[in-house]
């Protein structure tokens, strides 16, 4: 098995990366997670646990948020995918982020790409969300710093901004 | 409180955003894992299965046959270089990988480097180790028994037994408890807990064969002390501190977890070093449950000795520390039980004697990591919970137990009977804003209606004395090193500067907090002011961030050093205005002439004639160190009052209020203050009601995952509603005390006082945390109510 493993067929892959097309080939086995951090370079995607609870490493998969740690990146073949590094655009913060620092919903960060990622794709669905909601839609995605409080917050505020922006 | 500066400035009480956030929200922060070399390679760990076992053999060849596995390493390896085996911040030894025998299952066997960190995973998986089982410890008053398995056959005492320790008179407590109308005792176990920041632990270590230096980019809160434990320890490979270079760069949480030197970092060193590659080691998240530092396994036994009227006498307490196989608990060197002398919290006691044995037992080391200050929080939980099984016992309100109890704001600086000098308190003020906001008289009388209607609710108080900002040189050092902490402030000619300190944050906002410090002192704009820490070349050296220390300890030597510039500038001021130095008058920001407001230079202009117009004689420049030395530790408090409703059916406990008052003194930046007790209390909650690292009889770790150790998810977390009292540090130059950890250790006995409050008419006088349903719904069972 271990001959197997490290002598894999490789697997060529396309995506669409925050807007631009990349291609690569890689291992059959090889992780989102690891695809995005170490063959594409974008740090901003953390891992956490290994096993899907904690939710730092959420991207977006074609919008919808996916933990990227438990998702081969064969998987993401013909799909796009959108990262913490692809949130703000022209310079101009995203109103997640921008609510995120507003409210002091980060502290040492490293949960928070995930934490927004989420956000983004939950307040395109539920743009006027109850604070029962929020800390639904956030319960997959673990903060050891803020005891959430302020990620509510923000999420709040974000949506009052993606309101604005939207009427 | 007042400010003394404008927004623009954004000194001490300005809410500044975040220096830190741009890059963060960006996904530009640059952590362990982050860090990338050209060449470099992985490092992977094979672990033991079992808690206590002889290694009988280590077969490497099948992993060795991998393509791109490049060594095996085993602790015989590490033996020819005499690095098998490394010191403990305590002193003990700590297996770097073992020779013979494993300890704790987890443990780490063998390292496995690799080209990639698949292919070193595929190695550890090919690793085939075989193992003769012996029989493990893992209750540590079984430990303690004459026919108990010895733990560490290593060392020449063979016992399970580390230490005694003990404080406060035995004597007089023992006669106070003999002439008391009441005494009370209660078994308390304080379980083991594990503080899981979301980012993991690891290091890159890139040894120069050409320069002969060493850099490791670690996840290190102490990076100084860190370097310095490397010298000490490999300086006989050729190690000297001058070339190793730790850089501790964005830390993703810490809470502690952070200040021991783990096995994988010295296999990633030593692994760099054989091989001239850069080498990275991160562990996953099993590894970091398994293996990294825990906190509490505090087994109490405390009495409390009352007179009837409620007045709190004496305070015994006999406790049994469940270490590990050794020793690693990062503790000031004369603690080895920290600070857990501050047992008697907010009270006054007359009489006390603390006891505490440290004991060997088959599970992974640590003892202090959890975002507390050296175990106050057991001390703390102990007394919380003491006092209010006094109080119910005694049919008072807790609330009203507590103002009787309290050490009152005229006794300050108050020495507790145990040895500390308290700097400054108002309990009452604290407790009273905590009732006001929560109506406390209303949800009483809620309580008596509810019980009446057989609903089961209630309130907890808990009313904490923090003990932090370690420490005064006299009493507090690390391995020898006296626990001051430093700041280097640069201001450059155009009036911008760079400040440079000995701590590192975690998430704690210390570019913004130390910046708005300065900003205070001089009057530059916090936003003028670049913060550095974490990188051993640079920063000046210190002894880290833990335990609350670094607004008592750097952020002090922010003021000083601030004040050191002052005076300089005041000496240029009046060259430049030519006039004394008494006939100026300082505003943040500008010296004037007194009586004549519009001959003035602003500090920047005075940074400029620093380096180009100052007066002869006087060094060019406008810079100045400090490393400072707390004349006393910061005695940060606060009043917490939590709600709870209990189902009976089920017994769930769902956290209807929690109302916080904090007190830390004078508040640099109040966001974050806030932001540090949200993120507390949630620290507090967790082994409250969710946390515990649980072993079975064999010594096996079940909790290896976020599956089975329960961090609090938004759901779970309750609302927290914050408020303040300020009562300043009188010693703090700036009368701040610090506030990491005042949450967490206050907010447990908060919650498991509002359990008991709920079910004590049914004869429940404790619960051991974590108060799952389980344990209330067989309380209740116990008890006879069937609902």
């Amino acid at each position: 098995m271990t001959t197997e493993a490290s002598q894999p067929a490789m697997v060529s892959i396309r995506v669409t990366l925050n807007g631009t097309e990349q291609e690569a080939s890689v291992e059959p086995r090889l992780l989102l997670v690891h695809f995005i951090r170490e063959t594409l370079n974008l740090t901003g995607t953390h891992i956490g646990c290994d096993t899907t609870h904690c939710g730092a490493c959420t991207i977006l998969l074609d919008g919808t948020p996916v933990k990227s740690c438990t998702i081969f990146a064969v998987q993401a073949d013909g799909r796009e995918i959108t990262t913490v590094e692809g949130l703000a655009a022209g310079g101009v913060l995203h109103p997640i982020q921008a609510a995120f620092t507003e409210e002091h919903g980060l502290q040492c960060g490293f949960c928070t790409p995930g934490m927004m990622l989420t956000g983004v794709a939950f307040l395109e669905n539920n743009p006027d969300p109850s604070e029962a909601e929020i800390r639904r839609a956030i319960s997959g995605n673990l903060c050891r710093c803020t005891g959430y409080v302020n990620i509510i917050k923000a999420y709040q505020s974000a949506a009052a901004k993606l309101r604005e922006r939207g009427a | 409180m007042t400010m003394r500066t404008p927004p623009e400035i954004g000194g001490m009480g300005h809410s500044v955003p975040r220096k830190e956030d741009p890059r963060f929200l960006q996904g530009k922060g640059n952590y362990v894992d982050d860090v990338k070399l050209p060449g470099m390679l992985h490092l992977d760990i094979v672990r033991s299965p079992l808690a206590h076992a002889r290694i009988t053999s280590i077969n490497a060849e099948k992993a060795l046959a991998i393509p791109g596995v490049l060594a095996v390493i085993t602790g015989k390896d590490l033996e020819q270089y005499n690095l098998a085996w490394m010191p403990t911040l305590m002193s003990d030894l700590q297996m770097v990988l073992p020779v013979d025998t494993v300890k704790f299952d987890g443990q780490e066997v063998a390292a496995v480097l690799a080209t990639d960190r698949y292919t070193a995973a595929d190695g550890v998986s090919a690793v085939e180790v075989e193992y003769e089982p012996l029989e493990p410890v893992v209750n540590p008053f079984r430990a303690l028994e004459a026919d108990s398995p010895i733990v560490r056959e290593d060392k020449e005492e063979k016992t399970n037994h580390i230490w005694h320790w003990e404080a406060g008179d035995r004597s007089s407590t023992d006669r106070a408890f003999s002439r008391s109308a009441v005494t009370v005792k209660e078994d308390i176990y304080i379980p083991r807990i594990h503080v899981s920041s979301i980012e993991t632990c690891g290091c890159v270590a890139q040894w120069d064969a050409v320069q002969e230096k060493l850099t490791v980019w670690m996840t290190t809160q102490a990076p100084h002390a860190i370097r310095t434990v490397i010298a000490l320890v490999a300086g006989h490979l050729g190690l000297a501190e001058h070339k190793i270079r730790v850089i501790s760069p964005d830390i993703g949480g810490g809470f502690g977890g952070k200040v021991p030197v783990y096995p994988g970092y010295v296999l990633a060193i030593a692994a760099s070093f054989l091989t001239g590659h850069p080498v990275k080691w991160v562990e996953d998240r099993m590894e970091n449950l398994m293996a990294d530092s825990f906190a509490r396994d505090y087994h109490i036994a405390a009495e409390v000795a009352a007179r009837q009227d409620g007045t709190m006498e004496a305070l015994r307490i006999k406790t049994v520390a469940d270490h590990g196989y050794t020793d690693a608990a990062c503790n000031p060197s004369q603690f080895p039980a920290g600070l857990f002398h501050i047992c008697t919290g907010s009270y006054d006691f007359k009489d006390a004697f603390v006891e505490v044995d440290g004991v060997y037992t088959n599970k992974p080391p640590g003892g202090i990591a959890y975002r507390c200050s050296f175990r106050v929080t057991e001390a703390v939980y102990a007394v919380e919970r003491m006092a209010d099984i006094v109080a119910h016992q005694l049919n008072i309100d807790p609330a009203e137990f507590r103002m009787k109890n309290f050490v009152k704001p005229e006794s300050f600086p108050y020495r507790s009977v145990l040895g500390w000098e308290y700097d400054s308190g108002d309990y009452q003020g604290a407790l009273e804003r905590a009732m006001e906001i929560i109506d406390y008289p209303a949800l009483r009388r809620e309580q008596a209606e509810r019980r009446d209607r057989g609903e089961l609710m209630g309130i907890g108080i808990s009313s904490f004395t923090e003990i932090v900002g370690a420490g005064p040189s006299r009493h507090f050092d690390i391995l020898g090193i006296k626990m001051f902490d430093s700041a280097d402030i640069r201001i450059h000619p155009t009036g911008k500067a760079i400040a440079r300190f000995g701590t590192k944050s975690q998430g704690q906002g210390h570019e913004t907090t130390y910046a708005q410090i300065i900003a205070e002192e001089l009057g530059i704009p916090a936003s003028d002011i670049t913060v550095e820490e974490g990188d051993t070349d640079t920063a000046p050296y210190g002894l880290g961030t833990y335990a609350s220390r670094s607004t008592p300890t750097a952020g002090a030597a922010a003021a000083v050093a601030s004040r050191k510039i002052l005076d300089k500038a005041r000496t240029i001021a009046s060259y430049l205005l030519d006039v004394s130095e008494e006939d100026l008058e300082w505003e943040p920001g500008k010296f004037s002439v007194r009586g004549a407001p519009d001959r003035a230079r602003t500090i920047q202009e005075i940074a400029f004639a620093a380096y180009t117009d100052h007066p002869l004689g006087m060094e060019a420049g406008l810079e100045a160190h400090s490393s400072y030395d707390p004349p006393n530790l910061t005695y940060p408090f606060g009043s917490y009052i939590c709600a709870v409703d209990i189902d009976k059916g089920t017994g769930e406990v769902k956290i209807r209020r929690f109302v916080a008052v904090d007190d830390c003194g004078n508040v640099i930046n109040p966001m974050i203050v806030e932001g540090q007790v949200h993120g507390g209390l949630t620290m507090g909650l967790a082994p409250a009601l969710l946390e515990e690292m649980v072993y079975d009889e064999n010594g096996n770790n079940l909790t290896g995952t976020f599956m089975d150790y329960l961090l609090p998810t938004a759901v779970e977390t309750p609302v927290w509603e914050t408020d303040r009292t300020v009562t300043p540090s009188p010693h703090h130059p700036l009368g701040a005390k610090g506030i990491g950890e005042s949450a967490t250790v206050g907010a447990p006995a908060a919650i498991a006082n509002a359990v008991v409050d709920a079910l004590w008419h049914l004869g429940v006088r404790n619960i051991d945390i974590p108060i799952t349903s389980a344990k209330v719904w067989q309380a209740l069972r116990d008890a006879g109510v069937d609902e």
